[in-house]
């Protein structure tokens, strides 16, 4: 991650959500850097793009592309970007920066999944308590809990950067919305895996992974 | 005959049954249009109830899947509200998708300013590779649903936007999906008279006797720069003039652009940025923007007179 610069302003972002991610891109996503376009593979979208090196840097070390792009961050030249573009680099799913779309592009991926006929792929979407703020995942979080799509999943990366923060926390968002939710710290690995694989027949399932306090 | 509307979901209805790749989004509005297809097709014609964002990010997400989806309600609710959606949940990902509105400007007056959309056309003209279809009659519609589903060359990255009317013109013409026709022709040097969808018989209507060429347009992006061309070929300053169900002078820079290499005038005429506040009938609101025939006939012949000799 220290090869890419020149996003301090999202450090921090950055940071909160490298534990997280390596545990489900090391023991949880079945993706492989030779079948990137593989119909069933799993989905990882991030939509928090904000402060993407994490991700990056966990892309590279699985080999979806060279660490030697890393230090071109941000340049005019480099495919990797302040925030990740899904034509540009192999094993994005999703271009994304501006907050709120990744968790209605999940809901649509689960039921386009489904509609093709492929129960096996799972759905991930990574968010930030602060991104919650936008109404569209509102949108997408009432229609998953009624739809029952248990394919979809979202991690929430919970740094109190809200600054209004959700009455009764973040997991009670999703559970009054009929999901399965759970939440754990978020620099745990072994906590983290075992949220991660936690059962949810029925229901979408929501890891709330709490870290440092971003204003702390 | 039935409506646009009532076609569109007796006509998709039926592609759902043919192409497993299609899904319908619906946000309530015209789910009843659908009501026996969601029961052959439960995965395939999602409502995500009244959740506009939702329906824009959802079809997106379908997209990514590889299939085609097909999202529907009012133009105010599918370009205007969720435009940011539409821009990035498609576009921006490098996806396609088919976006079917309905009730246009003033197809319901009685409903006010609300449920009016003057501006989608205009709003989509600043995103990259949206076609606009504007039928004029229900056959049409047919016709470009079918085209916008098929999903041009199959990549799926064909963004197309279908914009329905309870406005028709009195008979159908062999519209393909691309360009215009050539529906009258004038003279040597006769002004173009460019109609767009459900206004081309009020045009028509309106240009009787007069010398002007008449170009149908139910497909208006891509803009058949070549045909607008041939209609005035030959003539020293070509005079244009455009017919648009939505605001004035959207389609004036395509034209422009098409005559860029010569002498032109061009006059936009279309419905008016300013709020009218008034209820009624479709009828009335077209008068009160000037594109009921009388209206037309003035403002052309008044513009074709106006030109500097």
């Amino acid at each position: 991650m220290s090869l890419m610069t020149g996003d301090e302003k999202h450090d921090a972002a950055a940071t909160s959500t490298l534990d997280a991610l390596w545990v489900l891109y090391d023991r949880v996503l079945r993706v492989s850097p030779d079948r990137p376009g593989d119909p069933g593979r799993d989905r990882f979208l991030l939509s928090k793009g904000h402060g993407p090196m994490a991700y990056y840097a966990v892309l590279a070390a699985r080999g979806f592309f060279p660490a030697g792009w890393l230090p071109g961050f941000g340049s005019y030249d480099s495919p990797l970007g302040h925030h990740p573009d899904r034509t540009l680099v192999p094993g994005v799913e999703i271009g994304s920066g501006s907050l709120g779309h990744g968790l209605p592009l999940a809901v649509g991926t689960a039921l386009g999944l489904r509609a093709r006929g492929r129960s096996g792929p799972r759905v991930w979407v990574l968010v930030g308590d602060a991104e919650l703020d936008e109404g569209s995942n509102h949108e997408a979080i009432d229609f998953a809990g009624a739809a029952g799509l248990d394919r979809l999943h979202v991690l929430v990366i919970d740094n109190s950067s809200a600054s209004h923060p959700l009455p009764g926390g973040v997991a009670s968002r999703f559970t009054a919305a009929g999901w399965s939710a759970l939440t754990v710290d978020g620099r745990d690995h072994e906590a983290l895996y075992a949220a991660y694989t936690s059962r949810h027949p029925g229901r979408p399932h929501a890891v709330v992974a709490r870290v440092e306090p971003k204003h702390a | 005959m039935d409506t646009m509307r009532e076609r569109f979901a007796s006509v998709v209805s039926r592609l759902l049954d043919e192409d497993p790749r299609l899904a319908v989004v619906l946000a309530e509005i015209g789910a009843d249009g659908f009501r026996r297809a969601a029961g052959r097709h439960p995965d395939r014609v999602v409502n995500v109830g009244i959740r506009e964002q939702l329906l824009v990010g959802v079809g997106g997400g379908l997209a990514l899947t590889g299939m085609r989806p097909v999202l529907h309600t009012f133009a105010s609710f599918l370009v205007e509200r969720p435009f940011e959606q539409l821009k990035l949940d498609f576009g921006h990902q490098g996806t396609g998708g088919v976006l079917v509105s309905a009730g246009g400007s003033y197809d319901w007056p009685a409903g006010g300013f609300t449920h009016m959309a003057p501006g989608d056309v205009a709003l989509l003209d600043t995103l990259d590779g949206w076609t606009v279809h504007v039928p004029g009659h229900p056959d049409e519609a047919e016709t470009l649903l079918r085209h916008a589903c098929a999903g041009g060359d199959g990549r799926g990255d064909d963004r197309v936007y279908v914009r329905l009317s309870a406005q028709t013109n009195a008979r159908p013409l062999p519209v393909t999906g691309e360009g215009f026709l050539t529906v009258r022709r004038g003279g040597p040097g006769a002004p173009a008279v460019v109609a767009v969808g459900p206004l081309l018989g009020g045009v028509l209507d309106a240009v009787r006797g007069l010398d002007a060429t008449v170009l149908y347009a139910a497909t208006v992006r891509p803009f058949d720069a070549a045909a607008l061309r041939a209609a005035v070929v030959g003539s020293g300053a070509p005079e244009v003039v455009l017919v648009e169900p939505y605001l004035a002078g959207t389609s004036t820079a395509a034209a422009a652009e098409a005559l860029a290499d010569v002498p032109h005038r061009i006059l936009g005429l279309g419905t008016a940025r300013a709020e009218l506040r008034r209820y009624g009938t479709a009828a009335e609101h077209l008068a009160a923007h000037g594109l009921d025939p009388r209206s037309l006939r003035e403002r052309i012949t008044g513009f074709t007179a106006g030109a500097a000799v």
